[in-house]
C-alpha cells in the first residue's frame, strides 16, 4: 500500500512539478529533464512527442515510479510518490499504472491468458475464476478471444502488443503509461492497437499518457505535449 | 500456486539442459552421500557391535592409588599450597569382586556384570602346542555382557554350563590346533597338566580374541590358575553403551579402580571409521559442490536473459523480495526433486550393496557388505546439498532483485 502522504487535493489522477533527471556519470552527465510539470486527468488522452533524446521516455519513467527524480514531485491518485520508498513506489505501480512498452515484453513461457492474469495475481484483489474471467474479457476485448490459450511465441507482433495492452489494463490501473505501443508494428496493427488502447481507457476512464514520434497517432489523442531539450514547449 | 512460485517453474523449465545438469549433480551428490554414509557407518556400528559384544562396555581392572600430596608452604593463615602430583599407581586385579559386584549394583545403567579370571597357559593338543589366554567365567552371567551365545558356531553352551572340564575355544585357535568338538587337549600352567574338553567353538571375527581366547568355569580357572580368590578384572554391559566414558569416570569416581570404556579400547579403530567417514563424505560432497555451481550457472544465465521479464515484473508491482523468491524458488525445486530422487537413489544402491559378498575376517567377521540404513544420513546428504545449492543461489537472485526496471527497459542496465 502507498504511504498516505497527501499533499495534493486537486482532481487530477497523475500530476507532477519540477522534475529534473540527470543521466550518466561524470563528464557524460546529461541533463535529460529541466524542470516538467505536468498533469492527466482520467478518460484523457496525452500524447508527448519530441525529438529523440529530448527526454519523453525518461519523463514517462519517471511517472510511472520505474525511476526517481533528482529533483521534483510526483504524485499518484493525490498521493506523493516522489522520494517514496522502493516498496510503495512498487504497490502503487502495481495498483495504479499499467504500462505498454514499444516492445510488448511478454513472457514467451507463458500463455497470452496467463501473462494478462500476471498482475492480477501480484495484487490478489481477485479470486482465482475472477480473475481467469477478467483476462478472457480482456483477450475478448482486444480481438483475441481465441488465442487465449497461445503462448507469445505463437502470436504475431501486432497480437503480442494487443496481448501487452490487455496486460496493462488487468489491474483497472488509472494511469495507462505507454512508450511508443505503435513504434514496432506496421501501420494498420498500430491504428488497431491504439484504436484499442484508447476506447478501452475511455470506457474505463483512464487517463493515457502515451510517447509517440507518429503524428498520425499524437493527432488522434486529446492533448499533445511537444517536448525539447527536457522541456515541455 | 503462488504467482513467484508458478514463474519460477516457468523459467526453470523453459532452461531445460542447464536445469538438467544441476539436477543430476544434486541427485548424484545426494544419493553417493547416502551410499557412502551407509557403508562407512555400517562398518563401523558393526565393528562396534562385534566389540561390544565381545569385550563389554566397560572393563573395571586394577586398583587405583592415590598418591597427590599437598604441602603448606606459606606458614599459617596465608593460603598457599604447593600440590606435588606424583601420578597414578595401579594394584593389578581385583582382590573383592563380590564387593564391587554388590557396589555395582547400584549403578542404573549397568545391564550386566561378569567377574573374569585371567591367566596365560599353554594348550597342548596331539598337533602342536601354543600360548594361550584362559578366561575363568561364570557362563549365565558373561552371557549377559557378550553376545558370547550368538558366536558359538560348533557345539551346545550347555554343554560347557554342565561339566566343569568343558572348555569354550576360539575358531582359530581350534582350527591351529586341530580341535573339534568333544575333542580332548591339555592346559598347562602353573607346573600342572589338565585334561579338558572342548564343549563349543565361538567365533567372534575378532582375529585376536577367536586366536587366544580360551574360556572355562570359573572354579576350574580358578584350580588352574591357583588363584582361589580375587579377579582379573569385571567385565559389564550397559543399557546405553555410548554412555560409556561417563559411567567409566563415575565408576573410577566412586570405586576407586580404573575402568576403561570400550571407546578408549577401540580408540585407533574408531578413529580409522571416522576419518573414512569424513573422507569420504568430503570427496562425494564435490557432487553437491558442482551442483551448487551448476545452479548458480544455469540462474545467473536465466537472470541475464531475463532481464526484461524481471523489468516488466517490477512493472506490474512485483517486488524485489518477489523476484528473489522467484529464483530462490527455482534452486528449491530443483533441490526438492534432486533431494527426493538423489535418497531414492541411494537407498536403492545401498540395498544392492549390502547384497554384493565382501568376506572379512579379523576385525570382524562378514561375508557381505554392511550398511547402516539410517535416517541421518540422508538427512545430513540433503542438507548439505540444501546449503551448497542455497548459498550458490543467493547471488544471482539477490543480483536478479537490484535490477533497475527503467534502467533495463531504457537499456542501460548493467
Amino acid at each position: 500500500m502507498t504511504t498516505p502522504m497527501a499533499e495534493s487535493t486537486d482532481h487530477h489522477v497523475l500530476r507532477c512539478e519540477g522534475l529534473h533527471r540527470y543521466l550518466g556519470q561524470e563528464e557524460g552527465r546529461v541533463h535529460v529533464l529541466r524542470g516538467v510539470s505536468f498533469s492527466a486527468e482520467r478518460g484523457q488522452v496525452y500524447a508527448i512527442v519530441g525529438p529523440s533524446g529530448c527526454g519523453k521516455s525518461t519523463l514517462l519513467y519517471l511517472l510511472g515510479l520505474l525511476d526517481q527524480p533528482d529533483e521534483g514531485k510526483i504524485w499518484i491518485n493525490q498521493q506523493r510518490m516522489s522520494n517514496s520508498s522502493d516498496a510503495d513506489r512498487t504497490a502503487a505501480r502495481g495498483e495504479h499504472i499499467g504500462f505498454v512498452f514499444q516492445f510488448h515484453f511478454l513472457m514467451q513461457e507463458f500463455t497470452a491468458l496467463e501473462n494478462v492474469m500476471m498482475p492480477m495475481r501480484k495484487l490478489g484483489k481477485l479470486p482465482p475464476a475472477a480473475m481467469v474471467a477478467r483476462a478472457h474479457d480482456l483477450l475478448k476485448s482486444v480481438g483475441l478471444g481465441e488465442k487465449t490459450h497461445r503462448l507469445g511465441t505463437q502470436l504475431s507482433g501486432g497480437e503480442q502488443q494487443r496481448v501487452a495492452v490487455a496486460r496493462a489494463l488487468a489491474n483497472q490501473p488509472a494511469i495507462i503509461l505507454a512508450d511508443e505501443p505503435t513504434g514496432n508494428l506496421d501501420v494498420k496493427n498500430s491504428t488497431l492497437v491504439f484504436d484499442l488502447l484508447t476506447r478501452l481507457a475511455k470506457e474505463n476512464g483512464q487517463a493515457v499518457i502515451l510517447v509517440t514520434h507518429n503524428p498520425e497517432i499524437a493527432n488522434r489523442c486529446d492533448s499533445v505535449r511537444p517536448m525539447r531539450d527536457g522541456l515541455f514547449v | 500456486m503462488s504467482p513467484n512460485l508458478h514463474i519460477a517453474f516457468r523459467f526453470l523449465t523453459a532452461k531445460k539442459r542447464a536445469m538438467l545438469m544441476s539436477l543430476s549433480c544434486i541427485i548424484l551428490g545426494v544419493g553417493l552421500f547416502v551410499v557412502t554414509q551407509a557403508t562407512t557407518s555400517g562398518f563401523e556400528e558393526f565393528f562396534i557391535r562385534t566389540i561390544l559384544g565381545a569385550d563389554g562396555a566397560i572393563l573395571i581392572q586394577d586398583k587405583l592409588q592415590a598418591t597427590q600430596r599437598s604441602m603448606a608452604a606459606g606458614g599459617y593463615g596465608s593460603g598457599f599450597a604447593i600440590d606435588l602430583k606424583e601420578g597414578v599407581k595401579y594394584i593389578e586385579g581385583i582382590d573383592d569382586p563380590e564387593g564391587l559386584r554388590h557396589l555395582l549394583g547400584d549403578f542404573g545403567n549397568v545391564s550386566g556384570i561378569s567377574v573374569v579370571l585371567k591367566g596365560q597357559v599353554d594348550i597342548v593338543s596331539s598337533f602342536k602346542t601354543e600360548t594361550v589366554r584362559v578366561y575363568g567365567i561364570t557362563l549365565d552371567e558373561h552371557l549377559k555382557v557378550t553376545n558370547l551365545a550368538d558366536q558359538i558356531v560348533d557345539g551346545k553352551l550347555d554343554d560347557f554350563r554342565n561339566s566343569l572340564s568343558g572348555a569354550l575355544l576360539g575358531r582359530e585357535m581350534a582350527n591351529r590346533m586341530q580341535l573339534n568338538v568333544g575333542d580332548s587337549f591339555q592346559l598347562q600352567a602353573v607346573g600342572q597338566l589338565r585334561r579338558y574338553k572342548v564343549s563349543a567353538i565361538y567365533e567372534t571375527g575378532i582375529g585376536e580374541i577367536d586366536r587366544t581366547r580360551l574360556y572355562l568355569n570359573m572354579p576350574e580357572a580358578r584350580s588352574l590358575l591357583k588363584k582361589p580368590t580375587g579377579a582379573s578384572f569385571i567385565q559389564l554391559q550397559l543399557t546405553n553403551p555410548e554412555a560409556a566414558p561417563v559411567v567409566a569416570t563415575h565408576l573410577e569416581d566412586v570405586l576407586k579402580y580404573r575402568a576403561e570404556p570400550w571407546q578408549d579400547h577401540q580408540k585407533s579403530w574408531l578413529a580409522v571409521f571416522r576419518a573414512l567417514s569424513i573422507c569420504s563424505g568430503i570427496t562425494v560432497s564435490v557432487f553437491t559442490l558442482i551442483a551448487g555451481l551448476a545452479m548458480f550457472n544455469t540462474l545467473a544465465m536465466i537472470v541475464l536473459e531475463k532481464t526484461k521479464e524481471i523489468a516488466i515484473l517490477r512493472s506490474m508491482g512485483y517486488t524485489r523480495e518477489d523476484i528473489t523468491r522467484i529464483f530462490l524458488w527455482q534452486a528449491v525445486i530443483v533441490l526438492v526433486i534432486g533431494c527426493i530422487i538423489g535418497a531414492a537413489l541411494g537407498a536403492g544402491v545401498t540395498e544392492l550393496v549390502s547384497r554384493m559378498p565382501l568376506p572379512i575376517n579379523g576385525i570382524f567377521k562378514t561375508e557381505y557388505f554392511i550398511v547402516s540404513r539410517n535416517p541421518w544420513h540422508y538427512a545430513e546428504a540433503m542438507a548439505t546439498a540444501v546449503v551448497m545449492v542455497m548459498v550458490a543461489s543467493l547471488l544471482p537472485s539477490r543480483r536478479a532483485a537490484r535490477l533497475e526496471p527503467g534502467d533495463i527497459i531504457r537499456g542501460t542496465a548493467q
